[in-house]
């Protein structure tokens, strides 16, 4: 590929209004792009997520979604390429090069700088993972475009058809929607799991366009020397649990969390905290749920003792349903969540648990 | 060895409050702290200094009352302090921070040349983790983000050997200096500062920069040089509706009892799930 083209120069901006023209060069950035996350040839959900997303943005904008695939060359990138197009892709990038095997910044930054160059798409969506937030940060500079980071919603304005992207700011005290509005493209990393993971269509068909960058591996300087995988991989499998039962500071002591572990046993779900209890050492600090530990999505999210700080709802509040179990009536996890039982966890948690117990012997028998 | 440690001082959001009425932030009171992210940062950047000599210069952009986080850190041990100040920075976004803090930078690299930048994972109130990233962009260093340990260093070669944190497992880096770390929490903790620091912080005299000290063009700073425009801020939107309220007579476990009849019959999807 060429050296990048020099950068359009940004579009006026109308005097303190929203409403403006963008210029004829930055009229030609279309399409909304996705950057699918793929290592060692696995596809990081989050991706999938933002394909469905993707989908709804370029159906209001009446353009195409892309999907850009980036890694060494193999049989697995095929696969990928034909789960973006059913996850909602109409056209998918493949940029391989031997280069592209592990992520590493540099060359990774330099390929998708050519590629937007190139392709000129008006949106670019990342997921806010290591890997998306460490390129997006390095790409959106190069191209002197904004980038709104760990979003957890976003839409189309009308006004301007611009994207307006809405994340939480002040540790999730507020939300703020922002706009890049003379800049294209205009780019976004979203959190994982807060978008809704799309239906998969295998009927959709898409076109593949492949890119072959031609990288010379000797003139990036990092390598990889080592890649250990996570042993425990208990760590993922909170986010995508179907059922998790929450623990808060209103347990009281770290003896009482076991509780919370002896229902989820029942009820094959996986266990959960708010962050006093993951700081106090009562449980380990994956397992938090909220601002600064996971977003989790289950059928079924029970929290028991857990007063419903903004910090832990923005991690939990998309899930099916929530059960809270709380001594004070006015707790504000009564404010979001669908059922609440006012009362002593201490005694509730084991009642639960009993009961579970007792229906699924009885459903056994009757089965 | 020459080390800059960008750190941000940031209202300690544990105590921030929306007013009722007007939603706005209330900031009266809020105590201001160091980036809780960028003293794990700053102690790694102090260890090196420890084992290598040299310098390390801490620098912030923000408001004259930022001088209180340079101090503070001058008193863990940070030799030298930069304090980047002028009303036209106000309204910058990530862009335009790190375009003024790559100036600040550069100006110290003609000083005495820098091996190493260190900026924190991400701030609390801005929480982006885009900062870092820009100045590694923009300075041509390596970027070397999410940092659980620095392996080795070897000033001879120039090389530098990291466990960076990825999705699903740890990645071994080897680069090269100069480049631009950001720090895991948790890898370290902050070391208490020794009397000697502690008079230093207080009488070393800052270095005062603006704009016209280091900045060249104008424009790419503030409000004008940010591409991103804030566009509303709101207070999340309670639910329509509050929690159902289970009530049962008989104690804890009427009350499971009525729970779980609530969560079969009105999800009777969900307990197939429950219930296997
Ligand atoms: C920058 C920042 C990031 C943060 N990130 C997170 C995060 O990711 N996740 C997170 O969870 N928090 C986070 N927090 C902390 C958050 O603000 C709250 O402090 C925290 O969620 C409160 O935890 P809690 O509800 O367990 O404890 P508390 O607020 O102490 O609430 C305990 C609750 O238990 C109830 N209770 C007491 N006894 C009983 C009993 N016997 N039975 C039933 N109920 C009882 C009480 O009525 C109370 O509502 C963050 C804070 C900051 C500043
Ligand atoms: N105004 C600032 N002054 C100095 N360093 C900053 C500033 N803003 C951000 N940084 C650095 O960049 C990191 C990431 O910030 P952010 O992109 O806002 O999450 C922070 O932890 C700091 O190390």
């Amino acid at each position: 590929m060429s050296q990048a083209p020099a950068n359009p120069p940004p579009a006026k901006k109308a005097a303190g209004g929203r409403k403006f023209e963008l210029s004829e060069e930055l009229k030609a950035y279309k399409g909304v792009w996705v950057i699918v996350e793929q290592e060692r040839g696995k596809v990081h959900t989050v991706s999938y997520e933002l394909l469905g997303e993707a989908r709804k943005l370029a159906d209001k904008l009446g353009v195409e979604v892309g999907a850009v695939i980036l890694g060494a060359p193999g049989p697995f990138i095929n696969e990928i390429s034909g789960e973006a197009i059913a996850y909602g892709a109409d056209v998918v990038y493949t940029v391989l090069d031997a280069a592209l095997a592990e992520y590493r910044t540099e060359p990774y930054s330099k390929v998708m700088t050519d590629v937007v160059n190139t392709f000129k798409p008006e949106i670019v969506l990342l997921g806010a993972s290591t890997l998306g937030r460490d390129l997006a940060g390095a790409i959106a500079t190069t191209l002197l475009t904004g980038l709104t980071a760990d979003c957890t919603e976003l839409d189309i304005s009308p006004e301007n058809r611009s994207l307006a992207a809405t994340r939480p700011t002040f540790g999730g005290t507020l939300l703020c929607t922002i706009q890049t509005l003379a800049y294209r493209p205009q780019m976004a990393t979203i959190r994982p799991r807060v978008m809704q993971m799309p239906e998969r269509d295998g009927t959709r068909t898409g076109r593949v366009v492949e890119v072959t960058p031609n990288l010379a591996e000797d003139i990036f300087v990092t390598k990889v020397l080592d890649f250990i995988p996570d042993s425990d991989q208990e760590e993922a499998q909170l986010a995508f649990a179907d059922i998790i039962v929450s623990g808060g500071k209103g347990l009281q002591k770290a003896e009482n969390f076991k509780l919370v572990w002896d229902l989820a046993e029942v009820l094959g779900a996986e266990v959960g905290a708010s962050r006093p209890c993951t700081q106090a050492g009562w449980v380990t600090s994956d397992r938090q749920v909220g601002q600064t530990g996971k977003t989790v999505r289950p059928k079924l999210y029970i929290a028991a003792g857990i007063s419903g700080a903004i910090q832990h709802r923005v991690g939990c509040e998309n899930s099916d349903v929530i059960l809270a179990i709380n001594s004070d009536p006015n707790a504000p996890i009564f404010d979001f969540a669908h059922h609440g039982i006012v009362g002593d966890a201490l005694q509730i948690l084991p009642a639960l648990t009993e009961q579970f117990r007792q229906r699924r012997l009885v459903n056994r028998k009757a089965s | 060895m020459h080390i800059v440690v960008c750190i941000k001082q940031v209202p300690d959001s544990a105590q921030i409050r929306i007013h009722p009425v007007t939603n706005t932030i209330m900031r009266q009171g809020v105590p201001a702290i160091i980036n809780p992210y960028d003293l794990f940062s700053l102690e790694e950047a102090l260890r090196l200094k420890d084992r290598f000599g040299g310098r390390v210069t801490v620098l912030t952009m923000g408001p004259p009352m930022a001088e209180a986080s340079l101090r503070k850190a001058m008193s863990f041990g940070a030799t030298d302090a930069v304090l980047l100040t002028d009303r036209k920075f106000a309204g910058s976004d990530t862009l335009a921070t790190s375009y003024a803090l790559t100036s600040a930078i550069r100006k110290l690299h003609e000083e005495e040349p820098v091996d190493l930048v260190f900026c924190g994972k991400q701030t609390i109130d801005g929480d982006t983790a885009q900062v870092g990233p820009g100045i590694a962009t923009r300075m041509n260093m390596q970027q070397l983000t999410y940092v659980a340990k620095i392996e080795d260093v070897n000033l001879d070669s120039r090389e530098i050997t990291v466990q960076r944190r990825s999705e699903g497992g740890v990645q071994v880096l080897k680069s090269r200096l100069p480049a631009m770390i950001t720090m895991l929490e948790g890898s370290n903790s902050m070391r208490f500062g020794t009397m000697d620091d502690m008079f230093r912080a207080a009488r070393t005299p800052l270095k005062l920069w603006n704009k016209d000290t280091c900045v060249d063009d104008e424009a790419k700073v503030g409000l004008k040089g940010s591409p991103t425009v804030v566009s509303k801020v709101f207070v999340p939107k309670p639910r329509a509706e509050k929690a159902k309220m289970i009530e049962a007579e008989g104690g804890a476990s009427a009350q499971a009892a009525a729970a779980i009849d609530m969560l079969f019959t009105t999800y009777p999807k969900l307990a197939n799930d429950l219930v296997r």
